[in-house]
């Protein structure tokens, strides 16, 4: 039965996304490169969640991993190719070795000492990439391309334009199709699709993932650790495996981030970045398949739609009221827009925390009870 | 020579001499009870056995190997099961999982990376949780969360978790402690079908002399740290020193 449903989860999933240009038209978020970001930032949420959803360690340094998969794309865009194949491959690859280095040190520990070590090492790689290695990071200016790069497998350019990153041909920023349906100016572009591609491929490795022995195993862990124990399984490379997965996700997004837009910043490492996943995946619905990817698009989401408005956009708004009314609400509302729409966040991230401990996930699973009918449902139970 | 064999074992914390040349050796079959009061040594002693203490001096070998300096899974693997004094099981999984996974754990090792196979594929591993928790007299509560069981339910939980893995010797600490009369003398009736049906060797740690009599086979008192009697239930009945060291007060 289970199979069953992880089949059609699959499917509806596999639909969504890639009609996604098309679903969130009417919610103004239907541009290229916010899509984008939302798929991308899916496949960062997935792969914390195989770590934090499932054996419950929770972790503050995944923006390490991010990071260091977006440096490692660039190199090979500057050094191999503009094909985004061997960059993500390698982004992968890189990102894996630092997560087995720094999972195997902060794994040593559990509970909130992990998760410091975790923090700490995470904010020494920020550290050193803005100073020790930037002939690696380029420091503050950020790892950029340039037109005398080597670029050793491509073929030599039209003079004086850097060239833009593609999958065989295919540009990552060429919109493909922009029909016009329902009044909507529709885009699909080819970089939204590859992200959307890796997206349903890490969404289907989580449902894998989940269903095996070896994801009971990490759920095991959160549980009982010390009965796993005295069951004969070690529990350490059984973390640190979960630790690696996640920081290969990490890898890909952010080997894709400079895919979309080859660049790579230190900022992109900074603790804030590996919270707002901790976010993320808490608010969608931690140790839940979909969670991860609702918990991202609605951060992704309201972080564009809220940091756009600004005090011109509230003055509209209010534009109805009296004067000094108006100049009043633009005074409250203020300060939770634009830049500090992280205020919004918490204030958002702390209602559901409150009254949806399970997130997202939880709070469409209580309205589809309401709808179906609890009462059904407890008779069935009882009769099993 | 004994299943287990436990020679000149010594711990010290500090100044308290918590095990003072401790000797056993455990018939493979029997069901060895350590008996004592509070403050013996009976847990200190366990925990020697099972890794999480290691003794100051002396050797604990089973089948022949030394179990000294092992992690707890390694000796598990070994072939050695604990059954706690609180049941310690997987309280967020479902019954059935809880037992899956020491079976998992049995037939794969300590560690395998098997992410891509599928849990509901494994029939093998499936009959064989089915068949202990049928024993157990639990398949009906399969899909039941475990947290959501009653406490002597977790305890058979517990138990059907170690015998699915076939052990060779079972450790049950205070197996009823805090248990009411009815739930202690269920878990006796258990582990007494346990030992008609499998015969596993059983060393079991307890202070309820009901207990103790219902079911072992040899008793060894333990006193101070120090193993001060040790034979058949009857003969341990009378000893004087027993006697001693649970009333304080002589009586012949």
């Amino acid at each position: 039965m289970t199979l069953m449903r992880d089949r059609t989860l699959l499917i509806i999933f596999t639909l969504f996304v890639l009609a996604a240009p098309l679903i969130f038209a009417p919610t103004g978020a239907a541009y290229p490169d916010l899509l984008q970001r939302f798929a991308i930032y899916g496949i960062f949420a997935i792969g914390f969640n195989i770590l934090f959803g499932l054996t419950g360690y929770l972790s503050f340094g995944h923006a390490a991993f991010l990071g260091v998969g977006s440096y490692a794309a660039v190199w090979m865009f500057k050094l191999l190719s503009m094909n985004i194949l061997p960059a993500l491959l390698l982004s992968v690859l890189i990102a894996g070795l630092f997560s087995l280095v720094v999972g195997y040190i902060s794994l040593r520990r559990s509970g909130i000492y992990f998760s410091i070590l975790t923090l700490a090492l995470a904010q020494m790689s920020y550290v050193l990439a803005y100073s020790v290695l930037t002939p690696l990071t380029n420091g503050e200016t950020g790892l950029q391309l340039r037109l005398d790069d080597p670029r050793i497998l491509d073929a030599a350019g039209p003079e004086g334009f850097l060239p833009s990153t593609n999958l065989f041909g295919l540009e990552m920023r060429e919109v493909f199709w922009s029909p016009t349906v329902f009044g909507y100016d529709l885009q699909f572009n080819w970089g939204y699709y590859v992200s959307a591609v890796m997206l349903i491929l890490s969404f289907w490795i989580s449902i894998r993932i989940f269903r095996s022995p070896f994801g009971l195993m990490l759920r095991a862990i959160k549980t009982n650790q010390t009965r796993l124990k005295y069951t004969g399984v070690s529990t350490r490379p059984y973390t640190l495996a979960a630790f690696v997965i996640s920081g290969m996700f990490a890898g890909l997004a952010g080997g894709l981030l400079a895919s979309m837009d080859p660049l790579a910043g230190a900022e992109r490492m900074q603790w804030t970045v590996g919270g707002e996943v901790v976010l993320m995946v808490v608010l969608g619905g931690m140790g839940t398949l979909i969670g991860p990817v609702l918990g991202a698009v609605f951060i992704k989401y309201f972080e564009n739609i809220f940091s756009k408005i600004n005090d011109s956009v509230l003055q509209g708004w209010f534009a109805f009221m009296p004067g000094w009314l108006d100049n009043f609400f633009v005074t409250i509302v203020s300060p939770f827009v634009g830049k500090g729409w992280g205020l919004t966040l918490g204030a958002l991230f702390m209602i559901v925390v409150i009254f949806l401990p399970g997130g997202l996930v939880d709070g469409a699973k209580r309205i589809g009870r309401k709808i179906t009918g609890a009462d059904r449902r407890a008779a069935k139970v009882e009769s099993k | 020579m004994g299943i287990l064999e436990v020679q000149n074992v010594n711990k010290r914390f500090g100044g308290l001499q918590a095990l003072n040349n401790v000797n056993l050796d455990v018939e493979k079959g029997s069901v060895h009870a350590i008996i004592g009061p509070n403050g013996a040594g009976k847990s200190t002693f366990l925990n020697c056995l099972i890794g999480k203490l290691k003794p100051d001096t002396g050797s604990v070998n089973f089948e022949g190997n030394s179990v000294l300096g092992k992690a707890p899974h390694e000796i598990n693997q070994l072939g050695i099961s604990r059954v706690f004094q609180t049941p310690e099981i997987f309280a967020e999984l479902n019954v059935l999982e809880n037992v899956m996974i020491p079976c998992f754990a049995h037939r794969d090792g300590a560690f395998k990376v098997n992410a891509f196979a599928r849990v509901l594929k494994e029939k093998g591993i499936r009959e064989q949780a089915e068949d202990v928790l049928e024993d157990m007299g639990m398949k009906d509560k399969r899909n039941l969360q475990a947290s959501s069981l009653s406490r002597g339910d977790k305890r058979r939980l517990e138990m059907a978790m170690c015998l699915v893995q076939k052990p060779k010797l079972m450790l049950l600490d205070e197996p009823t402690a805090g248990m009411s009369r009815a739930d202690t003398n269920n878990t006796i009736e258990l582990l007494k079908h346990i030992g008609e049906t499998r015969g596993i060797t059983k060393v079991i740690i307890e202070h309820d002399m009901h207990v103790v009599f219902s079911l072992a086979t040899t008793i060894s008192v333990l006193a101070q740290g120090a193993i001060i009697a040790e034979g058949l239930p009857e003969d341990i009945k009378g000893h004087p020193k027993v006697r001693e060291a649970y009333l304080g007060e002589v009586e012949v």
